[in-house]
Parts: structure tokens; sequence; C-alpha cells
């Protein structure tokens, strides 16, 4: 129906499929399968100008001789990456005919996280168009930030507007060449945020993608770009508690962070993508490359709240280049039935009197498999470098599985690391204290759960914190064995 | 306030309670006394609702309630509160936090509205006064790092933030110390009044000589044997368990 592959591939051979491309296609989404072609396609689709494109198909190159990696602790069914839609229209389509369709367990957790009726709508795509509300006021937002010089945009958006910037930083902490996945991003990553903040630039807000006048669609490869110049400060905002469906199974994003001379960056993270049900079948596979540089005296900090998905790969991380640079991670990953995440960070220290701290919280309930992964490694350059390191697992169950995979890479004398791990369980006992008390058991493993995480909760901006803790309840519900 | 009839309880098949018979008006205490393994500890455990035991006869009354049909929150709800032998440490959580959200529970579940972050404060400081518990504690994590005293004060202070109608109290005075059996007593005896009541079980006299009971029981072989005044702690300490033992092989 539609556009055919053959016909593309002719006008390809054409080569006017630069124009004769963007006004002969009628069709919103690409064919699916992953060649040259539909990388073009991509490309043109979304007006990109030509060093964009050549970035997309060097990296695709890239990809084709790399193997997929397979070191990780989880299991799952490869992905056949010849059947993948890589590009849907950027119009928002509508996911369900109308609010009775909407799945009633859905409506229930939303219910539950205190979202109101017209976000929830939002969110499940009944209501095609935004409430007037939301455009009026993401365009005061936008506005307020504009005369302060930041620039807040989509992806896309940026390569248009501002391609010095994206030029410049795109790829310079991530390279293409790093990672299967990101290479695969590489090459045909869809859309994702865009943020700079000039010099000396404090953001007077928190930046959300809720502000960000979304396109729509969804983030199956989503490329994200925060560039803090010297002496900024900005605290981003990713992803949101209520629970996101996809018909596409790989979620595979780049987020790069640069933090410039004495600036500062504040990541918060709270997934919540589809798990997969009850039974193992479905859910979304989250493999993440995260990576921050940190210039001299500079900061990055990355918060997240892992709750969804059915595999969850990522190691959001830092490069401490810069002398007392700082580099700090605070996670709190849940897993339940038979999600996987293998999830961690990588600290790693080049310049002089660096400091890391690493705080990870796993939860593992049901019969799922819980594992952190991380690596503090300090170069031979790395004088007095210091590193705190904390893994904790908390297991409901006794089918579950919690696993500490810590590297230590110490090439300098001069260095303090320290690590500390503990496994535990939510006694019968404690509950049964709570139950006592007259608190519910529902109750009475959110609280027990929300204290073993509240070093990572308060670091989260404070409504992101509530809503996490209304996550995390929500998620382990029933689960104690 | 309280009427156990006929009371039988078993744990893994294994029967404890053996026709347990107790009635405890409100307004009074009454202690429970008997050999190890005689039911003391499994009598709580039955009353506060663990699931371990299963009930296989008999019914509790309390206060006008059907106590066996109810979920162990309920209880507490309806006002039963035990103090544990071995209070269980809850990392993370507050003292404060912990208390606020079963304050709020148990109002809710009386149709009252939730306490206000000042009142309870105020609540807090008061009442950690009668047990003479650091205030500083309070923000501490549940029994985290508590000592053996602190424990112990620390269950007789939530007794007096929750206001139970029927307070059991587990051997409340095993592992203290004279000045702290003392501090635990003179809470328990500051919070009696003639709306509740309260159950001490215990093995020692001591700490009947502070909190002084109205009727005490003696507990052998799953049953309430002999009751009788405060004397019979007395003479129980004198003589031991034997005469009872003997006692019951004659009947």
């Amino acid at each position: 129906m539609g556009y055919t592959e053959n016909e593309l591939a002719k006008d390809l051979e054409n080569q006017e499929y630069k124009f004769g491309f963007v006004t002969n296609i009628e069709s919103d989404k690409a064919p699916k399968g992953l060649n040259e072609g539909i990388i073009r396609f991509i490309s043109a689709k979304k007006e990109e100008p030509e060093w964009m494109l050549d970035f997309r198909l060097k990296a695709f190159a890239l990809w084709k001789e790399m193997t997929e990696p397979e070191w990780a602790h989880v299991h799952y069914e490869k992905p056949d990456f010849q059947d993948i839609t890589y590009y849907s229209a950027p119009k928002q389509t509508k996911k369900y005919e109308s609010w009775d369709d909407v799945d009633p367990e859905m409506k229930e957790t939303m219910a539950k996280l205190g979202i109101s009726m017209e976000e929830q709508q939002r969110l499940t795509g009944v209501a095609v168009d935004f409430v007037m509300d939301s455009v009026s006021v993401a365009t005061s937002f936008k506005s307020k930030l504009a005369e302060l010089g930041i620039i807040f945009c989509s992806f896309s958006e940026a390569v248009k507007e501002h391609p010095e910037l994206v030029r410049k930083y795109m790829g310079s902490v991530v390279p293409m060449t790093d990672n299967f996945y990101a290479a695969l991003n590489s090459a045909v990553f869809t859309d994702g945020s865009f943020c700079y903040i000039p010099k000396g630039v404090r953001c007077p807000m928190e930046l959300s993608t809720y502000f960000r006048i979304n396109e729509g669609g969804t983030g199956q490869f989503e490329r994200t770009l925060v560039v803090a110049d010297q002496g900024a400060y900005v605290s981003y905002l990713e992803g949101c508690t209520a629970p996101q469906r996809d018909e596409n199974q790989l979620h595979a994003a780049v987020v790069e962070l640069i933090a410039l001379d004495d600036a500062e960056i504040k990541y918060s993270t709270v997934q919540n993508w589809y798990p997969g049900d009850k039974e193992g079948k479905g859910g979304i596979y989250n493999f993440v490359t995260k990576r921050g540089l940190c210039e001299r005296n500079a900061k990055i900090a990355w918060t997240q709240v892992e709750t969804g998905s059915a595999v969850t790969w990522k190691y959001p991380s830092c490069v401490l280049k810069g002398d007392n640079s700082i580099g700090e991670f605070y996670s709190v990953a849940v897993t339940n039935n038979y999600q996987q995440a293998d999830t961690g960070t990588k600290m790693i220290h080049l310049g002089k009197n660096t400091k890391s701290t690493i705080i990870s919280k796993g939860i593992s309930a049901g019969k799922s498999q819980n594992s952190y992964r991380g690596l503090v490694q300090i170069n031979k350059s790395a004088d007095n470098a210091r590193n705190f390191s904390q893994c904790d697992s908390l297991l409901m169950t006794d089918e579950c599985g919690a696993h500490t995979f810590p590297y230590i890479e110490c090439k300098n004398s001069s260095a303090k690391i320290e690590h500390e791990a503990t496994t535990s369980k939510i006694g019968e006992d404690q509950i049964f204290y709570c139950l006592q008390r007259g608190i519910s058991e529902e109750k009475a493993i959110s609280l027990i759960v929300n204290g073993y995480c509240k070093e990572v909760l308060n670091q989260l901006p404070m409504e992101f914190a509530v809503e996490a803790q209304k996550l995390l309840a929500i998620s382990l519900e029933g689960s104690v064995g | 306030m309280i009427t156990i009839k006929n009371l039988h309880a078993s744990i893994d098949g294994k029967e404890i309670l053996k026709g347990l018979n107790l009635e405890v008006p409100a307004g009074q205490v009454h202690a429970i006394m008997g050999p190890n393994g005689a039911g003391k500890s499994t009598l709580a455990s039955v009353l506060a609702g663990r699931e371990d035991y299963e009930v296989t006869e008999g019914s509790v009354d309390f206060d006008g309630a059907d106590l066996l049909e109810l979920s162990t929150e309920d209880r507490a709800r309806e006002g039963m509160f035990l103090a544990f032998q071995y209070p269980v440490e809850i990392p993370g959580v507050s003292n404060v936090n912990f208390l606020r959200t079963a304050l709020n529970e148990i109002r809710e579940y009386r149709g009252q509205e939730a306490i206000s972050a000042k009142d309870f404060m105020a609540m807090v400081r008061e009442k950690s006064a009668i047990v003479e518990l650091d205030p500083k504690l309070a923000s501490r994590a549940v029994n985290e790092g508590f000592s053996g005293g602190e424990k112990k004060r620390n269950e007789i202070f939530q007794m007096a933030m929750l206001e139970p109608k029927l307070a059991i109290l587990d051997e409340t005075d095993s592992g203290l110390d004279i000045d702290a059996l003392r501090i635990v007593a003179n809470g328990v005896n500051k919070l009696r009044s003639e709306k509740n009541a309260t159950i001490v079980i215990t093995h020692y006299q001591r700490l009947l000589d502070y909190i002084i009971p109205d009727v005490v029981h003696v507990l052998y072989d799953g049953r309430i044997v002999k009751s009788g005044p405060k004397e019979l702690a007395l003479e129980l300490e004198e003589k031991g368990y034997d005469w009872i033992k003997a006692e019951q092989e004659a009947k």
C-alpha cells in the first residue's frame, strides 16, 4: 500500500530523492527494514542538511561491521533488525478509538499515580489534540528561556536552527564507534531533546521533556544532547511515571551531556516503559548509552528510577576529564515478574582531584533478575582521585535474583576507593510489625521500599520524587513472598 | 474488653493452645505467667493475628467485635496493640514517619481526619516524655541501632501514641536492666485508664512489683489452669511451677 521499497530504490537511483522524495511520499511510515535507502528516507523526511545524512550513513556503515554484544546478564529474544519500522510520521497517532478501549489496568495505574483525567487521555493518545492550556504554558515557558539565551528544543529542530552547536558536540561523548547500539542510534535516531545553556547562566526551572512541544511519535531511537557552557547550570528531567506502551519493542537511545569548565548538569530519569505481562511476554527492550563529559571543576549527576521495560541495559557514565570534576550516580532499579536489568555506571577518572559517588539500589521481585554492573577506572594521570560506591540489593521473593559485578581498575596509587555492598530482604516480621500497628501490607511495603531508596529519591527534584515514590509502590504491589 | 472462650490453636500441625479461657474487663491489668513452652507467646501471636498459627476452635470477643474474623491490621485499628518481645528493625523508615502512617490509617478506619503535622509533632514530644525517650530518636529509623532497653521503651512510646483499647505486653521486661524496667513500667502505668485493658505476659514477678496486676493467671500446657490475686505471682516466684504441674497431673 502506498510507496513500496522498490519505488523508493528507483528514486534513489535517480538522485532526485531529496526533493521528489518529500513531495512524493504520502505514506507516513517507512517500510520495515534497515538499509541505506531507509536512512536517506528518514533524513529527507526530517529535511536534514547534508552533513547530518553523512553522519548517519557513516554510522550505518560501521554498524553493519559490528556484532551484537552478549555479555550482559540478560536473556532475551534478539530483535530482528530488519523487522522494525525505523520511521513513523511525527504527528501523534491515535492509539485508541475511545476511552473505553483503554486497558483498565493502565487506567487504574494512572489513577493511582494521581494523574489527572485530561493528562491520562493525552498520554494514552485518546485525545489527539493538546489541551489549550498546555500549549500556552509551554509557549510562555519557552519565551522565558529565550530571554536568557537558553536553547531548549527538539533535536530535529536543533539540527536545522543550531547546526554549529550540534555539529560541534554530537558524537563527542558517545562516538558512533562506541558500541553496537550507539552506532545503530547514530544511523537511525528519530528525535530527542537539545539543550544549550550559555556561559554563566543558571537555568531557572527544571527542563522537562513534557514542556518541549513534543511532535509526538515514540522515543524509539531518541537522541539527546545537553550542553552547559562555562559556569552554567541546568537540571533536566527525562521520562514520566505514566506507563508507556509502544508497539516498537526496541528502544536504543543515546544521551550525551557536556559540562564545560565550572558548569553543572543534573539529569534525572524516571522510566516506566511497558515491562511485559505477568508471564514475561512482550515488553520493551531499553538499551541506552548515556554519558557525560566533565571539564575543569565541572559536575554531572545522573539520577534514575527505573521500573519498566522487559530488559534494561544501561550505564549512565561520567568521564571526569577536567581537574576537580565530580561525577555522581544515584539509581533505583526495580524488576518484577520476569523483568531483567543489567544496569550501573562507569566513572572514568582522568583529571586530578576528581571525585565520584555511586549509590545503587536494586530491588528484585517476582522471578526477575537484577544486576548491578559498575566500573571505577582511575587512569595513571588521575592523581588524588576519590570514589565511594554503595550497591545494595533488596530481594522480595525467593525466586528472584540480585547480582553485582563491580569493577575497579586503578592505575594511580594516590587514589582512595571505597566500596560497600549489602543484600537484604523485606522480612515477614517487618511486614507483620507494620500490620500490627494498623498499616496495610501495601503501605508497609511502600514505606519500607521508600526508606530503602531514600538516598536516591532525595536526589530527584521534588515533584518527580513524589511521583517516583508512588511508582515504586505500584511496581511492587503484591510482591512480598 | 476481651473474652476468650475455648481457644485452640496449632502451628505446623502441633496444637499449642488447648482450650484457653480468659476474660479481661476494661480498666484492669491481667498478668499471664507460666513455664517455657506453655503457650504464652503463642497466645500473643494468635490474638495479634499471625497467620502461621491456625485457630481450630473457640471464639474471641474484643469489645463486641469477633476478633478472629478480622485481619491483623483491622485488629490493630479496632484498638489492639502488641508490644513485641523482639521488636524488629526497619531501616530507612523513621519512627515519626512510621507512627504517623499508622495513626492516620487508624484514623481513616474510624472515619476521622488525618492528623496535622503540627499536632502530630506535639503528640510526639508529649508521649516520648512518658517513657523518657529522647525525642531525637524519633527521627531515627524504627529500632535501628537501638539498645535493648530503647527498643522496649520505643514499644511503649508507640503504645502511648496509638492509644489502644487493649495492650498485650509480650515479655516486655526481658533484657531490661532495673532502671529501664522502672521506666517502662512507669510508662505503662501512666497509660492505664478505666477505658482500656492490659495483658502483661511475663516470666518474672519483678515487673509485677511495678505494674501491679488485678489478676494473675498461670498458663500451662495451652490452658489457663490457675487464676488469683497478685499474691499468686509471689507464690510462683517462691515455689516455681512444679507444684502447678503436679496439681495438673493429679487431675
